[in-house]
């Protein structure tokens, strides 16, 4: 395990990213609600660049208490989207939102200093 | 713990490469030694929309030729050529339908839509690639069978002339005007023998059975030739019965599948595989859970009811096992031998033809078939190139150049 450079803190503003190669690892390390979060960048369905697609919040369906539809909206779960298909993984967990037992490898972030770090 | 020099990308959506797209199917090109052997797309697209400029003129009728192009100024609007409602890319999901417009592409006298495809071909891993359009997949649907048989014309001679006749790696079946035989007949008179012409091509969303009469000469014309016939699948949010379904991946999933599943049943009941005999017939982008279903659901009531269909000699499977299929978009059941016996049911061996569908919003790369556990190298081999080959008398060199 390794220690791999992402960024100085004050370029990874809250909502940016980035791409780091680390080894024999691909890595989207993302700064999201005040916290880092890192997964694998291969998507599981057929390895594309999961981490770097567009972020978007996760579509619901609204349904009355009498059971009627009443149109879609989207809630505060953030997902973020490989482009090649568009799985969608929630930033949080890296879980792939369609099927949960499906999840991104997940990788440690360190700040040390004004440095951000992903272990690897 | 050691802190250890690394690469660190930022993502920057303002600009885009197909190359940078698709970096990571060219590791999985170099991982699997795609580089030792042939690999043939048979489903692939370009977006001839963007070349509509060059392609109207060569419409020959100069009244269509002018309202053509005095409607192509007013995007958005009611237009001369059909299009359809769809939400291919995922709200923007999908980022590459966006992006393109931001591909820089060598100025080295190549026409952008050749330089943009040969480079997604090489990250794949692709040698040949059999290229379709995407809006004109509608073009069946168009009320003016007019418009259908000049557009076909122009585009067919644009493709012809601007991209085949330039690029030997790019082949296509020929978009043939079915709502009109006689042009149907007489587009495979003039473009059947053009360099790249591999076969034909029947977009399936249209309302024409394929057993009518009128089209028995193109089809003895077609065999005489050895030139194939596909049925390229899409969906129509107009047909009554998918009119009930109110989202994307409902009339996708089934649309598909539908009109190949009609057009087949018609194929196979009157016969046509015993009048054409040597006619060779490939089914486009389907999926292959369709051809399963259909072959059980024809053979169950064929015994019962051989009056009905006294031309054939054998269940209507044995036919539909002699025909071609094209794999994408490939279902991938978690019970693999589900697809396994998918498999052995269309005898993918020698009838299956790897297609991506690129850069369609649910492509396939070549792992699709590549990685399948219970199919021995030679089989992935002829399934991603060797079978195509053989069906279009292609090359089997190795053309391609993986980054």
């Amino acid at each position: 395990m390794a220690e791999w450079f992402v960024a100085k803190a004050a370029d990874l503003p809250d909502g940016d990213r980035r791409i780091v190669n680390a080894g024999n690892n691909e890595i989207g390390v993302f700064h999201h609600g005040g916290t880092y979060y890192a997964y694998s960048n291969y998507c599981v369905h057929s390895g594309g660049p999961a981490c770097e697609g567009i972020l978007i919040n996760q579509v619901v369906d609204l349904i009355a208490p009498d059971r009627t539809y009443q149109g879609q909206t989207f809630s505060d779960e953030v997902h973020f989207v490989c482009p090649w298909h568009g799985y969608e993984y929630e930033i949080t967990t890296g879980q792939c939102v369609g099927d949960r037992k499906l999840k991104l490898k997940k990788f440690e972030v360190v700040r040390r200093g004004d440095d951000i770090y992903v272990v690897a | 713990m050691d802190t250890t020099p690394n690469e660190v990308r930022k993502l920057n959506f303002d600009d885009y490469s197909t190359a940078k797209h698709l970096e990571h199917a060219a590791q999985q090109a170099r991982a699997r030694n795609y580089q030792d052997f042939l690999i043939v797309d048979v489903d692939a697209h370009h977006y001839e929309n963007e070349s509509y400029k060059e392609v109207f003129q060569y419409i020959e009728s100069p009244v269509i030729r002018h309202d053509v192009m005095d409607s192509a100024q007013r995007p958005g609007r009611s237009a001369m050529i059909n299009t359809s409602v769809g939400n291919q890319n995922l709200g923007g999901r999908i980022t590459r339908s966006n992006l393109r417009r931001l591909q820089k592409v060598p100025q080295d006298g190549r026409h952008r839509d050749v330089a943009m495809t040969v480079e997604w071909m090489d990250s794949l891993g692709v040698d040949y690639a059999c290229l379709f359009p995407t809006p004109m997949l509608f073009l069946g649907l168009h009320p003016q069978v007019e418009i259908e048989v000049a557009l076909c014309r122009a585009y067919n001679r644009w493709l012809c002339e601007r991209i085949l006749a330039v690029e030997p790696r790019l082949i296509s079946m020929l978009y043939l005007p079915f709502n009109d035989p006689e042009a149907a007949y007489q587009t495979v008179k003039d473009f059947g023998d053009k360099k790249g012409v591999v076969g034909f091509m029947v977009t399936s969303p249209r309302y024409k059975p394929v057993h009518d009469n009128a089209y028995m000469k193109t089809y003895a014309l077609l065999e005489e030739l050895g030139k194939p016939i596909s049925f390229h699948a899409a969906y129509s949010w107009e047909d009554r019965a998918l009119q009930m379904t109110n989202r994307f991946i409902s009339v996708h999933s089934l649309g598909f599948m539908w009109f190949n599943m009609i057009h087949m049943t018609n194929w196979v009941i009157n016969g046509l595989p015993e009048r054409f005999p040597k006619l060779k017939v490939l089914w486009i982008e389907s999926g292959l859970t369709w051809a399963y279903a259909l072959m059980q659901r024809l053979d169950h009531s064929y015994l019962m009811r051989t009056s009905d269909c006294p031309s054939l000699k054998r269940k209507p499977s044995e036919y539909m096992r002699e025909m071609f299929y094209s794999s994408q978009p490939m279902e991938k059941p978690d019970d693999k031998s589900i697809l396994e016996a998918t498999f052995k049911m269309i005898k993918a061996d020698t009838q299956l033809l790897w297609s991506s569908d690129y850069p369609h919003w649910d492509f396939d790369t070549p792992g699709v078939i590549y990685d399948l556990p219970f199919l021995n190298e030679t089989a992935k081999r002829n399934i991603l190139g060797a079978n195509a080959a053989r069906v279009f008398g292609l090359d089997t060199k190795v053309v391609k150049k993986i980054p």
